[in-house]
């Protein structure tokens, strides 16, 4: 018996062989959409409950968010408003730092310390979220407190700083790998009309990489959106109408938490919030993704 | 240059008369250009020092309220309510026990949806909705996963909050990085390899088992390490699926209850009582050594076969 298809028998069952094998592998490939198709239905089918009983209109327009008191209110606004502080805190760190990084990676820096730098933020991303949720509160709280007195023990702030410094690495990497892509020639025609090293990468460099840049930056909001544990940790779980930082908040990621921590019994509507707050989760983050991956392809400025 | 970006739009930069000549006469400024250029190249470096120096300070953080507490002791009991004899056992078996099985689950699938698509997958509609759909899944919130579990796993198929529960939500959570790195391996065989095993005969699984897998396999197993460093550090999904329960025994089969590293961590955290925020930093010094460990095998898995090619 040999399977190199000399005689018929062997032919046959290879072709059996490769059919099963190709099936198989289909199989596989498949499980990732059972997977999105899984996330929707858990997430709809049981949010269904949970809008049968309270009203669209009331969760998306409602200013107070207590499911676990009496009298309930389902409203969201507070839950969004503690994760966009938290979204705009962490880019106001991320984004200029991040692209300022970028900028020193991919122009100024030699390429040995390039190689040597990259990998050194990468692992700001690779740390655990909970460890960040620790260094916000055993860390950065006791300075905020010591600059801020009024600083409560939770608070949106320390949570925003912690996100930031763990999606600094997202805007820049894929920031830098951007600015990388930019034909020298771009920068050499610039250099050639008299520009200095700084217009080089502001005017011409900078301009030519931004449909990258800003996939970079959407990404990097989208992943501390969903953020939960240092988020959990750090801003507490307090869901409020604020715009101030120094006050704690809860954030979407953080409620869900709460709730799972809890003994709030299954398929109750105080345990039916968590779909619905999910589904609105999910479906930010997914729109954000699909923006930043449409910005790629769309506005991706083609060389050569 | 750009097709679709000719060059008949006006440039809103033209308008731009920094450089322009004033009152008629140009005028280089080198000196005030080159200054505003060093000044912004300080401001970069003090970004990238910003980044750096966060990671340092993190570290010296956290090793220096962790250092006290660890020891084989610490390693080796159970979580207690008295801080000074409490330790992570249960938290460290755990872990073990979600590497082992998401390895098993996410790595077959992983690299069978990866050939599928590299070297199987027809180029249409569908084949464009896969690809989209697992760059998506890459980028959903790890608690919405943790919803998935808790209805699918937990509930629905009655997993109960099992050690197999909490891998297999782990393991939905990692496939799509499995994907994407084994298929970015797989991508990066040249094809004359798989023409030279066409052209002696080979079928297509025998030249992908053969030859195309092997090349591949490096590039496979670093981001599968990777993948799996994240699901270590994991929390929230698992926090979702009911996992955060006070564990003093050794979980032996994949349907005991369990606790994991992350999650004792948290609950540390989370106490009021300050001696237990060093046991938590002491957690927190076995994770990221775990992690590190880790990334390392993963780079020099990379750098060892990369010279080869």
């Amino acid at each position: 018996m040999n399977d190199t298809g000399f005689s018929l028998g062997a032919r046959r069952r290879l072709v059996v062989q490769e059919r099963i094998i190709g099936a198989l592998l289909f199989g596989c490939g498949v499980v990732s959409v059972l997977t999105t198709i899984g996330i929707v239905v858990v997430l709809v089918s049981q949010s269904v409950g949970f809008f049968a009983e309270v009203s669209p209109l009331e969760f998306l327009t409602g200013t107070r968010w207590s499911p676990q008191l009496v009298p309930q209110s389902f409203g969201i606004l507070p839950l969004l408003n503690g994760t966009l502080i938290i979204a705009i805190g962490s880019s106001l760190i991320a984004i200029p730092i991040g692209l300022a990084s970028a900028i020193y990676l991919s122009e100024y820096s030699k390429p040995r310390t390039r190689r040597i730098i990259k990998p050194i933020l990468e692992v700001l991303a690779g740390i655990p979220t909970v460890v960040y949720g620790y260094f916000g509160i055993m860390f950065v709280t006791p300075i905020l407190r010591t600059i801020f007195p009024q600083t409560g023990i939770f608070n949106a702030a320390s949570a925003a700083i912690v996100v930031g410094i763990m999606i600094l690495p997202m805007v820049s990497s894929l920031s830098e790998d951007a600015l990388a892509a930019v034909p020298r020639s771009l920068r050499e025609a610039a250099y050639g009309l008299g520009a200095t090293k700084f217009e080089v990468s502001t005017r011409v460099v900078t301009p030519a990489a931004l449909s990258g840049i800003v996939a970079s930056f959407i990404l990097a909001v989208s992943r501390a959106i969903g953020e939960t544990m240092a988020v959990a940790l750090a801003a507490g779980a307090t869901p409020r109408l604020t715009l101030n930082p120094l006050e704690s908040v809860q954030t979407m990621t953080a409620y869900i938490v709460q709730v799972s921590l809890g003994d709030t019994p299954y398929g109750s509507l105080e345990y039916r919030t968590i779909f619905a707050v999910g589904l609105v989760l999910f479906l930010i983050t997914l729109a954000m993704n699909l923006l930043s991956q449409r910005i790629t392809r769309r506005f991706r400025e083609v060389y050569e | 240059m750009s097709r679709h970006h000719a060059a008949v739009r006006p440039d809103p930069r033209m308008n731009d008369t920094s450089l322009a000549p004033r009152g008629g006469r140009f005028e280089p400024r080198i000196a005030q250009r080159q200054r505003t250029g060093r000044l912004f190249r300080g401001l970069c470096l003090a970004a990238v020092a910003f980044g750096v120096v966060s990671l340092v300070v993190l570290l010296i953080d956290v090793t220096r309220d962790g250092l006290g507490v660890l020891s084989l002791d610490f390693l080796t009991r159970y979580p207690s309510r008295l801080p000074a004899r409490a330790g992570i056992r249960s938290a460290i078996l755990g872990s073990l026990w979600m590497v082992l099985l998401v390895t098993v689950l996410a790595f077959p699938l992983g690299v069978g949806a990866a050939v599928y698509l590299e070297e199987y997958a027809p180029k249409n509609w569908f084949t464009r909705m896969l690809q989209t759909n697992i760059a998506n899944l890459a980028g959903v919130p790890s608690i919405v996963y943790g919803i998935l579990g808790l209805a699918v796993f937990v509930r629905f198929l009655g997993f109960g909050r099992s050690v197999l529960a909490g891998a297999a939500t782990l393991a939905l959570l990692t496939l799509p990085v499995v994907i994407i790195a084994a298929q970015e391996a797989i991508r990066a065989v040249p094809s004359s390899l798989r023409e030279a095993s066409y052209g002696l005969g080979a079928s297509r699984w025998q030249t992908i088992r053969h030859h195309v897998l092997p090349v591949a396999m490096p590039g496979i197993l670093t981001g599968t390490i990777l993948a799996l460093s994240r699901a270590i550090g994991e929390t929230a999904p698992l926090i979702m699926i009911g996992a955060l329960t006070f564990i003093a025994f050794d979980p032996v089969t994949p349907m005991d209850s369990f606790t994991v590293l992350p999650i004792q961590i948290f609950n540390w955290t989370q106490d009021a009582r300050a001696p237990f925020h060093d046991l938590a930093a002491g957690g927190i010094v076995v994770l990221l050594v775990v992690l590190l460990l880790m990334n390392a095998s993963a780079i020099l898995l990379r750098n060892k076969y990369q010279r080869k090619l």
